[in-house]
């Protein structure tokens, strides 16, 4: 006899899995990326140059460091999320698909550090 | 059951109509901002490298032949953005009558257009 309760047996067995707090994670990361992005677009715009000595000097402001890193890490969150579901979606196997899934997810995992650590060494100087 | 050929998704079914064309658009331009994404950090990771990798990468960047490439991000930006604003008010329960999410649709659609001609024309070219 089991001392789990039946609604702990049942838990996280559903086709859902964690889907609950995935559709969650996105839409926060969407409402983040929302000012993120939009900063981004204007920032490209009013940038002036794009040559090397300009876009350090805009990369080393604090603000313009703090916003990139927030970009960086919810660009990489929702986009893992994203493929994710597409992935899943559109990957048939088993074999495959969990294959995919950590290929993405290492992918995103490792450009989000390279993303996070370039702008790092940038604004501290090198 | 078995052996039986049955329709799996709608548009097997339906007529295509908008909401359909944008729903698919809206993964299509997610999954190609990953892509872009992987350019956002390699540009950066070329800045951190030093004056030599970012010429490097400023050489790509605006060689004429990545013109377009940019352009096809700025629309997946900017649809995507839109869109996903329509989304997120379909999260909190408005719009979805076939009225308003056919408006909402269309209003997407000149909004991308719009911003990604005003971006092109200001950054890109």
């Amino acid at each position: 006899m089991s001392l789990m309760t039946p609604l702990n047996r049942v838990l996280g067995l559903g086709q859902a899995k964690g889907a609950a707090e995935h559709w969650w994670l996105q839409r926060v990361t969407a409402v983040a990326l929302l000012p993120l992005g939009l900063w981004f677009a204007y920032a490209l715009l009013t940038l002036g140059g794009f040559d090397y000595v300009s876009v350090t000097a805009w990369v080393q402001r604090p603000v313009t460091s703090v916003l990139l890193i927030l970009l960086v890490v919810a660009v990489g969150y929702h986009s893992a999320l994203g493929v994710q579901v597409v992935v899943e979606d559109y990957v048939t196997g088993n074999g495959s698909k969990a294959a995919t899934l950590v290929a993405s997810t290492l992918a995103h995992v490792g450009l989000t550090i390279a993303g996070v650590f370039a702008v790092l060494k940038i604004a501290l100087g090198s | 059951m078995h052996g039986v050929e049955r329709p799996i998704s709608p548009h097997w079914i339906y007529r295509w109509e908008i909401t359909m064309w944008l729903s698919s658009l809206h993964r299509i331009t997610g999954l190609l901002l990953s892509f872009g994404a992987v350019v956002l950090a390699a540009w950066l990771i070329a800045l951190a490298s030093g004056p030599d990798a970012f010429a490097t990468a400023s050489a790509i960047v605006g060689a004429l032949w990545f013109k377009p490439l940019l352009v096809g991000w700025t629309f997946c930006f900017f649809f995507h953005l839109a869109n996903g604003v329509r989304h997120l008010t379909w999260d909190a329960g408005y719009g979805f009558d076939p009225k308003r999410i056919r408006a909402s649709g269309r209003l997407v659609i000149v909004v991308t257009l719009l911003a990604t001609a005003a971006f092109t024309y200001a950054a890109i070219i």
